[in-house]
């Protein structure tokens, strides 16, 4: 468009880099910092180029804080949230979306009601379900007197227990336990045309080959997405491993070992240290941001709305 | 109301020319139809005589004033898009009103000119709707009520019929051009329908890869088209086109034999033969028959009838009165009038001018000037 | 909203069902079933089970001065946080959106704060923001004590909104522009030759078309200010000084697993799902008035 508009541009690019300022500079600082020997980052004001103490300080915070085996973890956690969340909602939303059979409209909104409250307002209660997850079989049993008649017929008195906590598996489920997924195939299965299950059908294939031969290559991109930003949801997770995992040097998570690193206050700060695990902790998923900014802005955008 | 020129008007994006010098004038009160394929760089021609686009190279003027630089709202032209571009949160009225309000119109005038306006397109029970409750139809009333109410210089219109379904679009086609007889603005409009370019259209531009390829009326586009795209573009079924060679005694060999038809005043070479389905005419036998084609199948369209001749591959098709069936696998017998065949280059695909006569026949047939009607 | 074509097989659409619904049973109902129940009941302190206390546990809340304070900072976080967040995102997002020179790279950088995890940014931010090192300090020589969030609450304050905003503002930036980007481009060409200018077209048309994302992004903002504070609080204040930024969630978290007070956590958590209920069911109502463009 032909428009002159000097002065709102100047105005505009300035807001801009307003922005980038704000966006980068602490980034920036944090890799400043990461780059200082101990009295060079405890001078005020901070230098604004790096020193020559990057590597040096990455390694001492590696092997200070176990930052191989703490990334690891959550490289797992974060891959199997996502690739159990792109699968099982994939699974479920089919079945929603394909399906005609009793009780779908409850389990549409059973899926759906999830979608309201986060993990972290009932946090205390999920956290006693990890340490018991057949403890609710087990109150139902008991309430019902089902445990009773077991007790009665086999003279065992029954005590049903798996206990999640410190384990991958407590880690990873109650962060798949969500509607987010879900909703995002929902919305792209329903503008599926009818046409191509009917086509599907004619051609004699049934619903899961459909869905594995037709529905499942056309999700690709939605999958992408989705995939892109459970991982970073996963990845950043704080709260919930920080309840579930007391073993933290077999359990514990990157982003959990930053708590580690505040510099106690009865000696000299060890911020360089400090921001140097910071830079490896935000590392990952500012990558991930990074490179694959396409799926995580496509994902982002089509889950929440 | 303004005339419109442009003079080597050219636009390219990064390498990448999509309009490559384009000279045009389009006189005060006329209607204009830019018409082409997709991706010829009509809508982009359009958008650069709005402003919405910036040119590249050459000049626009309108009224007499160069306009390259000046801002859309600087050029006193008004827009219908293709999707309406309404403002989906505003009533119509308002959508009606904006360019006022933006120019500080007091409310009273605005509100009254609004109701005027649209009055007058149709639309004074609507004024309270948002644009979401009305129908294709409706919508397309309201942009021409927006684009109306600020009294343009030129009205420029980007394919504003191709959302409406068929019916519909019969309809505001005649309403669109009775309106221009009414206001008399100049008009440009962007179309890649041929019914509608030929219908509407005071002036005809037909664009291909960027160029103007043909300019003028519609039926001197339609009756001597300048080039192979043009001749092949316009039409329904599209002109015929057979390969043919001139001998050097100026008799004309095709693809399919030789015909008994000479060329004058032309070197001999390879050239395209074309022959519009309407002007191919049954033989009444075998002697008096220039080409004799094996019938594929036949379309009955009601008031005429078209026969699919096989070529090769092609096709071949005649239109014809409807009258007695024809079997298929029949054999068409079919002659042509020389006065109605047309020349291209087979290289150049551009029209050659010639003089055919049929071999053994004194007086040549005059040139096609004919069917040229003078421009208004 | 239903499809016309479809199959009929019972079984195996609970079969491919099951795997979530089992999950969200599991985690997702039983765990606020179980809230209910705590809320409602106190453990017995010789043991023998909980019994039933009726509304005593709210009652509790209600009248602790403390949980109040802890309100009070909440309210104060979200609408700060809000509120910047969203001005500094909208802001950012109409100047990217005018499509000036380099306009890819801006958004493409824009959005890298939002990559980072809340704890990482708030230890950053603890850092950049010291009162002895980092950006700031330096303030503290020429005039000693003026910055101090260790020992001042509303310095301290101050310090868990700004870690917080700076990834927000990317985040909010980030949809606003989605939504800027969604208006389709001859709407806005329209009311540049109806005689707009930029500034007129922000306020009559992007701002009001946007209304919709606006108004996602306020709640999911305050939503979000309650829930996902956790991370920065703790790496940055641990709640402190004198509990000045004790935020709901940090409150149930130390209480519940702390002091071990299940009944008392379960009740704000119930109190704290009821508000975040409140404002996702806000959102929804207006969700369905959503500018649709024809």
């Amino acid at each position: 468009m032909i428009e002159r508009t000097p002065i709102l541009d100047i105005v505009t690019q300035l807001i801009l880099l307003l922005g980038l300022v704000i966006a980068l500079v602490p980034l920036w600082l944090v890799v400043v910092a990461a780059s200082l020997n101990l009295q060079e980052v405890n001078t005020s004001p901070l230098p604004l180029l790096p020193g020559s103490h990057l590597i040096e300080n990455l390694v001492s915070v590696w092997q200070r804080g176990d930052l191989g085996w703490k990334l690891f973890n959550s490289m797992l956690v974060a891959t199997l949230v996502a690739a159990g969340k792109v699968f099982i909602a994939a699974l479920t939303a089919f079945a929603i979306v394909f399906f005609r059979w009793p009780l779908r409209m409850l389990a549409f909104w059973a899926i759906f009601v999830t979608l309201m409250l986060p993990l972290e307002v009932r946090i205390v209660p999920t956290y006693a379900v990890a340490a018991n997850a057949l403890g609710p079989l087990q109150t139902i049993l008991e309430v019902t007197g089902l445990a009773r008649l077991w007790q009665l017929a086999t003279g065992v008195e029954l005590a049903l227990e798996w206990n999640l906590l410190n384990s991958y598996t407590g880690l990873v489920l109650p962060l798949v336990a969500t509607a987010t997924g879900t909703f995002l195939y929902r919305q792209y299965f329903l503008t599926i045309p009818d046409e191509l299950v009917e086509a599907a059908r004619m051609d004699g294939a049934g619903p899961l080959r459909f869905f594995r031969d037709i529905l499942l290559p056309l999700s690709r991109t939605n999958m992408a997405a989705l995939a892109t930003i459970m991982f970073l949801y996963a990845w950043n997770q704080y709260l919930w491993p920080l309840l579930v995992t007391t073993d933290r040097a077999n359990y514990g998570t990157a982003v959990m070992q930053l708590r580690q690193l505040i510099p106690s206050m009865f000696s000299e700060p060890e911020w360089n240290i400090a921001m140097a695990g910071t830079l490896i902790v935000m590392a990952p998923p500012l990558l991930v941001v990074m490179l694959m900014q396409r799926w995580f802005v496509r994902g982002l955008v089509a889950t929440e709305k | 109301m303004a005339d419109i020129t442009l003079r080597a008007l050219r636009k390219s994006y990064g390498g990448n020319e999509v309009v490559k010098g384009v000279d045009l004038s389009v006189p005060a009160r006329s209607f204009l139809v830019i018409l082409g394929p997709s991706g010829c760089g009509k809508s982009t021609l359009l958008r650069m005589i709005a402003g919405l686009e910036e040119i590249t190279s050459g000049e626009l003027t309108i009224g007499g004033e160069r306009m390259n630089d000046k801002e859309p709202r600087e050029r006193h032209c008004a827009m219908v898009f293709q999707n309406y571009a309404l403002y989906p949160h505003m009533t119509v009225a308002r959508n009606i009103a904006y360019p006022l309000e933006v120019a500080g119109v007091p409310r009273a005038l605005r509100e009254r000119r609004v109701r005027e306006t649209a009055a007058s397109v149709g639309l004074a029970d609507y004024l309270e709707r948002k644009p979401g409750q009305l129908s294709g139809g409706q919508r397309q009333r309201v942009a021409m009520a927006r684009a109306m109410i600020r009294e343009p210089r030129v009205f420029l219109f980007d394919e504003p019929l191709s959302n409406l379904d068929a019916t519909l679009r019969v309809q505001m086609r005649l309403e669109l051009r009775r309106l221009h007889q009414r206001l008399g603005v100049t008009s440009v409009l962007v179309t890649h329908d041929q019914t509608e370019a030929m219908t509407m259209a005071d002036l005809l531009v037909v664009m291909n890869g960027g160029r103007i390829e043909q300019a003028g009326t519609p039926l001197e586009v339609y009756g001597r088209p300048a080039s192979r795209f043009v001749a092949s573009f316009i039409g329904t079924p599209p002109m015929n086109l057979v390969e043919a060679e001139i001998a050097p005694s100026g008799r004309l060999h095709t693809e399919l034999g030789p015909l008994p038809i000479a060329v004058e005043r032309i070197a001999s070479g390879p050239v395209l033969l074309g022959v519009r389905p309407e002007h191919v005419l049954l033989a009444t036998g075998p002697d008096n028959a220039d080409l004799e084609l094996p019938l594929e199948l036949v379309e009955e369209l009601g008031a005429t009838r078209i026969l699919h001749a096989r070529l090769d591959g092609r096709g071949f098709a005649v239109a014809t009165a409807p009258g007695l069936p024809f079997p298929p696998g029949a054999t068409l017998l079919l002659r042509l009038d020389p006065s109605q065949l047309h020349l291209f280059g087979r290289a150049d695909g551009r029209r050659i001018d010639a003089g055919l006569v049929r071999i053994g026949e004194q007086v040549p047939v005059a040139p096609t000037e004919a069917v040229a009607v003078p421009f208004r | 909203m239903d499809k016309r074509a479809w199959f009929r097989n019972t079984p195996l659409a609970l079969a491919l069902a099951a795997p979530q619904l089992l999950l969200v049973l599991l985690f997702f109902y039983w765990p606020s079933g179980a809230a209910l129940y705590w809320a409602f009941t106190l453990e017995q302190p010789w043991g023998g089970g909980n019994v039933f206390v009726g509304l005593e546990n709210f009652r509790t809340i209600f009248g602790d001065p403390l949980y109040w304070n802890s309100v009070g900072r909440s309210v104060v976080f979200a609408l700060a946080s809000t509120l910047l967040a969203m001005t500094l995102g909208m802001l950012l997002a109409l100047a990217v959106d005018r499509r000036l020179k380099g306009h890819a790279g801006f958004r493409w950088a824009l959005i890298w704060p939002y990559a980072i995890a809340a704890p990482a940014a708030g230890l950053a931010f603890r850092f950049l923001l010291s009162p002895e090192a980092g950006m700031i300090a330096y303030l503290n020589h020429s005039f000693p004590g003026l910055w101090n969030p260790i020992v001042n609450g509303w310095q301290a304050m101050l310090l868990i909104i700004l870690a917080y905003s700076w990834k927000y503002v990317a985040y909010n930036f980030l949809f606003l522009l989605a939504g800027l980007q969604s208006i389709p481009k001859s709407v806005i060409e329209a009311a540049a030759m109806d005689g707009a200018r930029p500034l007129r077209r922000m306020w009559d048309l992007q701002l009001p078309l946007l209304t919709p994302t606006i108004f996602f992004l306020l709640v999911v903002n305050l939503t979000d200010s309650f829930v996902d504070s956790f991370g920065i609080v703790d790496l940055t204040t641990e709640g402190g000084p004198n509990k000045a930024t004790e935020l709901l969630v940090y409150k149930i978290y130390f209480d519940g697993f702390k002091g071990l007070d299940y009944s008392g956590a379960a009740a704000q958590s119930i109190i704290l799902m009821i508000l975040v209920i409140a404002l996702t069911f806000i959102q929804f109502r207006f969700v369905e008035r959503r500018i649709h463009y024809s």
